[in-house]
């Protein structure tokens, strides 16, 4: 049975060019820029100074408050500067310059790729590994994995939902994830369950993705509990809402979160990534990255380590194309547009994508006709055109009462509407002022 | 980098759906019903269409190069579909100067004073029908017999259409089972064989442009389902309480404009309700109006009044009516 999230969303063309291409490691770079805001939450706080030397995988940032993660080298070299750059959110903020001199590992670290199936560390064990690794959230949010790892006083959790679900359009560093690690990733499923307490795993994936969908379904048959579940291809799939909706048919409430409804969504990333954390004693030094575009020469997937600059990337896909007009870390839909090619690759960066000039200006915006695309394409059930007015009139109470808040900035009114209308800048307009009168209210 | 680069938020791609290609898509619709149009009036659905079209451009084109003081936007072919319905709705025998004065009101009043596409709460076209209405009574209610008057425009041979006969005969006494000799049967109905207004006849070629809309999501099932449904319903009440005295339910569908109303007019963008909920509300007001007029008011069909009514509702109902959003029922804890 192919399930799917009931109301709203779009199917945008899916364009993953790069679906194909195996995972080839990238080569070092000569420099990485490590910024300390990878994550939702606090920034971390620096433990090495300029001209200190660092090993791959040693700590070089602590997690500064609950909310927050830690921070490792990715490289072997020297620290050559902790200073502010520019990262893919357009704002200067506090990062770790190291220049590469080798690839030497940390003590402890298993570097192999030998298959650890051997279960061994207790639930503790689990949670405190995934702090120290500095594991977030890597289907873009970012936000740190420990804490979703423990279900809050009160509350249970019965189901775990793994979302591989990738409705971006043209990202595929799930997709091949998924494929060449499924083994690592059953068993970092089987640590979250572990730690969960939860009998029962359940793992979306669009069925635009059919080889992944067998793939692990086989694999599914040897660990216990877990359950490939192939979705429709719908954006937005993957929103976690709409996940746990289609999966388990659970409405999380206005303003809650998954636990609420007695479930915890991670990405397949990231339970490769406690996988490498607890079995490996790797921490997230590096991550896939889809590096695609329609006139890119070769779109491909790279293993890469985090703090190396987009432009080798986009070198070792075939080079920047003469006619690009916008470079996007992420995917299309929801992806941030970037000021340059010197921006390093977070934790959060699963692709890079150029688009042509041609492709890269807006539509022309013209009066709003009411048609009412946005209102029947919205996930949440909101009214996108009303909320872009009244966010235009600064209306903040109408933009509050009708739920603004709610809004996950898809992006599927932006993309439907006729007019061109800059929906969903406006909405998040109103949503930032909303979030400040109620932090106002309170105090 | 020695180049610029765009840097814009997200989403990067857009949908293939513009506003003109939305209008020029009702127009495509509209065309099975215009040719069936030429076909039964010959010359006069021509000129009518023609002259209503190039009016219409044309005080949209003026109004906001003059006026308004602003770049026209007469590419975008809402003016055209305005023109194309304010001529749907007019008898094909009509002098040109009275379309020239329905399409100045249409655009003018109905469309260019709150400010152009967008912005209206009356569908232009039935303003400046209703106002012809009212204005050239006379006018505006003969219509050329189809097929014979094919080669005649202001000369023509004029009939009255079935409402009209029905209308007329019921309140003169005489029972539905002898008017319904006098009127063309339900597969000529349904054709479009009978007097009429230019685009309305046609039910057949009205529900086959529909169709398009519906597959190429120009619109949506909503509003003309609740319309026929409810129209249905009570004309079928009351046919079942008394078939003497009502004409059936078959013949209220198929008859006069509602096809064009509840297809077309109804379910403009700007002056119809932005949920579905409030779509049904909106339909069923728009039915209920219809036959309300139609039997028990003075005129013998009221599709345009109705649908003038409701939409005075539309902010009532957009205001009231919300969609069910994700995550109410269940609150927090």
């Amino acid at each position: 049975m192919i399930q799917t999230f009931p109301r709203g969303g779009i199917h945008p063309p899916e364009d993953k060019f790069s679906a194909g291409s195996p995972i080839k490691v990238l080569p070092l770079p000569k420099t990485v820029n490590i910024p300390l805001s990878q994550h939702i939450g606090a920034p971390s706080e620096p433990l090495v100074k300029k001209g200190d030397k660092v090993k791959t995988g040693q700590w070089i940032a602590k997690c500064k408050s609950f909310v927050s993660a830690n921070v490792h080298s990715s490289v072997t070299g020297t620290v050559t500067k902790v200073d502010k750059l520019m990262d893919s959110s357009g704002y200067k903020r506090m990062a770790i310059s190291i220049s590469t001199e080798e690839d030497q590992w940390e003590e402890g670290i298993d570097t192999s790729d030998t298959l650890n199936r051997n279960i061994v560390a207790t639930a503790d064990e689990i949670i405190q590994k995934t702090l120290d690794a500095g594991i977030v959230g890597l289907g873009g949010a970012t936000f740190p994995s420990h804490i979703k790892l423990s279900v809050p006083k009160g509350k249970t959790a019965d189901v775990l939902i793994i979302n591989g679900a990738e409705c971006e359009p043209c990202l595929t560093s799930d997709h091949r994830l998924m494929l060449e690690k499924g083994e690592e990733l059953m068993v970092g499923i089987q640590l979250i369950m572990k730690k969960l307490n939860v009998k029962k795993a359940l793992i979306g994936i669009e069925k635009n993705k059919p080889d992944a969908i067998n793939h692990l379904s086989s694999l599914a048959k040897g660990f216990g509990g877990t359950e490939v579940r192939p979705l429709k291809v719908k954006y937005p799939q993957g929103g976690e809402k709409q996940l746990i909706k289609a999966l388990i048919n659970r409405e999380v409430p206005s303003g809650g979160l998954p636990v609420d409804v007695g479930t915890v969504v991670h990405n397949v990333g990231t339970a490769y990534a406690i996988y490498e954390a607890v079995q490996k004693n790797k921490p997230l030094i590096e991550r896939v990255v889809t590096v695609t575009g329609k006139d890119l020469q070769t779109p491909s997937n790279f293993m890469v380590r985090i703090g190396t600059p987009v432009s080798e990337l986009i070198e070792a896909a075939g080079g920047l194309p003469e006619d690009t007009g916008k470079i996007i870390n992420g995917g299309p839909m929801m992806g941030k547009a970037l000021i340059n090619t010197d921006i390093p690759v977070t934790k959060g960066t699963s692709g890079i994508l150029l688009i042509p000039s041609a492709e890269a200006k807006r539509k022309p915006v013209v009066n709003c006709i009411r048609c009412t695309k946005c209102i029947s394409v919205c996930p949440m059930g909101l009214e996108p055109y009303l909320l872009q007015q009244a966010s235009e009139y600064k209306k903040w109470d109408i933009v509050e009462e009708e739920r603004a808040l709610d809004c996950m900035e898809c992006g599927s009114c932006s993309y439907i509407c006729p007019s061109g209308r800059p929906l969903l800048d406006y909405i998040r307009l109103g949503k930032s002022t909303v979030s400040k009168i109620i932090r106002s209210r309170k105090q | 980098m020695d180049k610029l680069i765009t840097v814009s938020p997200s989403p990067h791609v857009y949908g293939d759906d513009t506003v003109k290609k939305l209008m020029y898509g009702v127009v495509y619709a509209l065309l099975p019903a215009l040719l069936i149009s030429v076909y039964f009036f010959g010359i006069g659905a021509l000129i009518v269409t023609t002259i209503s079209i190039v009016s219409c451009v044309a005080f949209e084109y003026l109004i906001q190069k003059y006026l308004m003081k602003s770049e026209p936007s007469i590419s975008d072919g809402s003016a055209l579909v305005t023109g194309l319905l304010l001529a749907f709705n007019l008898p094909t025998n009509l002098p040109w100067w009275i379309i020239v004065i329905g399409a100045l009101v249409a655009i003018g009043v109905g469309k260019m004073t709150f400010g152009g596409l967008g912005n209206n709460p009356f569908n232009p076209a039935l303003v400046g029908r209703v106002f012809l209405f009212i204005s050239f009574p006379v006018q505006m209610t003969s219509w050329p017999e189809p097929i014979v008057s094919r080669l005649q425009y202001t000369d023509a041979v004029t009939g009255a259409t079935p409402l009209a006969v029905v209308k007329e005969g019921l309140s003169a006494g005489v029972p539905m089972s002898r008017l319904l000799e006098q009127i063309p049967g339900y597969m000529e109905l349904f054709i479009g064989y009978l007097p009429g207004c230019t685009g309305e006849i046609s039910a057949l070629a009205l529900l086959a442009g529909g169709l398009y809309m519906l597959t190429r999501k120009i619109i949506t099932w909503h509003i003309p389902a609740s319309i026929f449904l409810s129209v249905f319903i009570f004309t079928g009440i009351l046919w079942l309480i008394n078939p003497y005295d009502n004409a059936d339910p078959l013949f209220h569908l198929l008859s006069g404009g509602l096809v064009l109303g509840a297809v077309y007019m109804a379910t403009d963008y700007v002056t119809s309700p932005m949920t579905p909920k409030g779509m049904w509300i909106f339909g069923i007001g728009i039915g209920v109006i219809t036959v309300a007029i139609r039997i028990y008011g003075a005129y013998p069909e009221g599709v345009s009044f109705a649908i003038l009514i409701m939409n005075a509702f539309v902010p009532l109902i957009n205001k009231y009516v919300k969609p069910k959003r994700f995550g109410e029922e269940v609150k927090n804890g």
